[in-house]
């Protein structure tokens, strides 16, 4: 069977089968519709929370990125885990037992304000809208790369798989087809990152591979990746850091903050019996989400050193008669010549799968020196000893653009698995992109049809009258979702890294001091969650223009690119954080205690006993 | 606020500190603040500091949530405040 038919059929059958629980899982009421009847199994909903959580980005971009960062990469791996520890301790329990549908329900009620609930619906929508972009992007470009179809067609076709179990299944659909999805992607990762770690260090299990020597060799492999990249001009894979080590400080607790605060993850822990079952919950999440996230940083070292000996047999890989890589010991050893003439790939002489991927533009080559083989190095290198080894050689420019989304996309094909690995992978990226999708479709109509139109517009709405409210919510937001995956804003790139930067600075600093301060007062939260949010967007503004609007950027305002104390934007949302429990506690010291019944509400909310099944009664 | 429910609110910051302390030592410390220190030693073909920022942090995370899960239990039993 050819690759294309058997792509069809396995995304097809993945297909049917979030179809077949959107059948079986719909919802009949408020509390399936926000919280899946509240009765779902810790496990369970651990994997749900882990195909909620890794999204598009995860599955196809971050390897990439750690293959493209080395070292560096790690703030991803320690950032998008380390915030489950906070959440499992910090908010998930509490928020369980508060017993209510939502975060802007909590912020609302703890914080005794209407416009404490506004803020926190304004919070929400913009990091859900922006972080959503994304997902609706990452469909169109799995379907427009393993199906063939237009990414107009491909956004089409997702928006209707996801409007069959989100509307009609609210929550209860999410949650079955997630777990299905985390099957689907959780295989699609790991079988081929299984595959690449035998063949290259006789080891199948990635995690144990990357600390592994190359097969048939003493060498160990982060060593010779090292030796071959730093010869190429790179930076040493295993010491190379983005800025500096406080950027990547603050960056990792940016997002491990941000993780925390984001609404669609915390909603996830409403739907389990207990408040213990929260606890343990978010351990299960973690153990799903961390099988992927242990093996991508082997993947991305593995595919690197592919990538290098592809294009250069001085690596020490060589393509073997089926077409498959494999080690060739004695050329590893000797650390032979990268430099040397016959060394770079002749282009007319490259793999099949070089060619497929030339034709999506993901991965170019350009002749500069003229010789017809490909040379890929660091051309900006300041190095003394690999800057005269490039002149002697007489290179004259690294010749090979790769995306760095190909690392986990053409990965099977690199490494020559079966046909149907690389099916699995796409039908892996569709779950990815999609289990994250409806996720955040889900907060962000819930906070529409529950914490809007219910409480502030329509309050003696009956609860027939909000579950359709709600459904027309998540058909209006999916609408928006796709519309914006059709039409993405030129700023898409940026916007993930702005949702963590929301999270962090504004929700998880209002909802931790909900739980941990008794005295904080609903002037001070208010204040707090403007001020978090007002100063990082005006750090993000400055960089990336206002609204992202090219051209409306103002740095000077701020004295230069990164100017507090070199950090990035993206990293920013621990300074916001930190900004809004100050301005907090200043206002919540100048102004009146909570009354006595809030101050009771926290006090049963701290204890787990008495905590019921969440069904939204007040 | 009786005695009680003061004394359990004790008790859980007490574990949370505890394990935040630990949180912070394998991600911040050990994968970035002694990262280069720790890298002269290895584990396997891994530098230490590297393992703890692509590995091991990651697998201590999952360790402080259960320990958390099971301590916090054990907690509210003591105090009497567990669910039914």
């Amino acid at each position: 069977m050819d690759l294309q038919t058997l792509t069809y059929l396995v995304v097809g059958a993945s297909f049917a089968l979030y179809i077949g629980i959107a059948i079986w899982a719909r919802a009949g009421s408020t509390k399936d519709f926000y919280v899946a009847g509240g009765g779902v199994h810790p496990v369970t909903n651990g994997m749900a929370t882990a195909a909620d959580w890794m999204s598009a980005a995860s599955f196809i971009s971050m390897a990439g990125l750690i293959s493209n960062m080395g070292y560096g990469g790690s703030l991803f791996l320690m950032g998008w885990t380390g915030g489950y520890v906070l959440l499992a301790m910090l908010l998930a329990p509490y928020l369980r037992k508060f017993g209510k549908f939502t975060v802007p329900e909590f912020i609302g009620d703890r914080f005794y304000s209407k416009s404490a609930r506004a803020v926190a619906v304004l919070c929400l929508l913009v990091a859900s809208i922006t972080y959503i972009i994304g997902q609706m992007t990452g469909v169109g470009v799995t379907f427009s790369r393993f199906l063939g179809v237009s990414n107009d067609a491909g956004i089409y076709i997702g928006m209707g798989i996801v409007f069959m179990y989100a509307v009609f299944g609210g929550m209860k659909g999410i949650t079955y087809t997630q777990v299905a999805q985390y099957c689907v992607l959780i295989s699609a990762y790991t079988v081929p990152a299984m595959f690449i770690s035998f063949q290259l260090t006789g080891n199948p299990i990635p995690q144990l591979g990357l600390g592994s020597t190359i097969a048939g060799t003493d060498v160990s492999l982060l060593t010779k990746l090292n030796m071959v990249v730093k010869d190429l001009g790179f930076s040493e894979y295993t010491s190379q850091v983005p800025g500096s080590y406080l950027n990547m400080f603050v960056y990792t607790m940016s997002l491990m903050i941000g993780t925390a605060g984001l609404p669609h993850v915390i909603v996830r822990f409403f739907t389990v019996p207990k408040v213990a079952d929260a606890r343990y919950s978010a351990g299960w999440a973690l153990v799903f989400i961390a099988i992927l996230y242990t093996t991508a940083p082997a993947v991305a070292g593995m595919a690197k050193l592919n990538l290098h000996a592809t294009v250069n047999s001085a690596v020490g890989l060589e393509t073997d008669a089926s077409g498959r890589m494999a080690v060739n010991p004695a050329v590893i050893s000797a650390n032979a010549d990268l430099y040397a003439t016959e060394a770079s790939l002749v282009y007319e002489e490259r793999p099949d799968w070089m060619k497929r991927w030339e034709r999506t533009g993901l991965l170019k080559w350009e002749d500069k020196n003229g010789d017809g083989r490909i040379q890929f190095y660091n051309a900006a290198t300041k190095d003394p000893a690999a800057l005269a080894k490039i002149e002697a050689a007489g290179w004259k420019g690294s010749e090979l653009t790769v995306n760095a989304d190909i690392i986990v996309l053409a990965n099977p094909e690199i490494a020559l698995l079966p046909n149907w690995v690389i099916a699995l992978v796409a039908a892996g990226g569709l779950a990815a992109a999609l289990s994250t999708a409806a996720g955040l479709l889900l907060a962000i109509s819930s906070a529409v049809s529950h914490d809007l139109i219910k409480s502030i517009f329509v309050p003696d709405m009956s609860e027939k009258a909000e579950l359709m409210a709600g459904k027309i919510s998540m058909a209006f937001a999916i609408v928006v979702a796709g519309w914006l995956g059709l039409n993405p804003p030129g700023f898409a790139a940026g916007t993930v890294a702005l949702a963590f930067g929301i999270a962090a600075s504004s929700l998880f600093p209002a909802i931790m001091m909900g739980i941990f301060s008794k005295k904080m007062n609903k002037e001070g939260a208010i204040a707090g969650m403007l001020a978090g949010l007002f100063i990082t967007l005006f750090y993000v503004f400055a960089h990336k223009g206002i609204f992202f609007v090219k051209g409306t950027e103002y740095l000077g305002l701020i004295g230069g690119a990164n100017s507090f104390f070199g950090i990035t934007p993206e990293a920013f949302g621990a300074i916001g954080a930190l900004v809004n429990f100050a301005v907090a506690f200043i206002v919540d010291k100048m102004t009146k205690e909570p009354p006595e019944h809030i101050q009771a509400l926290v006090e049963s909310v701290r204890v787990p006993r008495g905590a019921k099944m969440i069904d939204g009664a007040h | 606020m009786d005695n009680n429910s003061a004394a359990y609110w004790q008790a859980t910051l007490g574990l949370l500190a505890k394990i935040l302390v630990v949180w912070f030592l394998v991600s911040f410390g050990a994968g970035i603040l002694f990262k280069d220190a720790l890298d002269n030693i290895s584990l396997g073909g891994y530098p230490l500091g590297f393992w703890f920022a692509q590995q091991g942090s990651m697998y201590v995370f999952i360790g402080c949530i259960f320990y958390y899960a099971k301590k916090m239990g054990d907690i509210d039993r003591k105090f009497d405040v567990h669910e039914e």
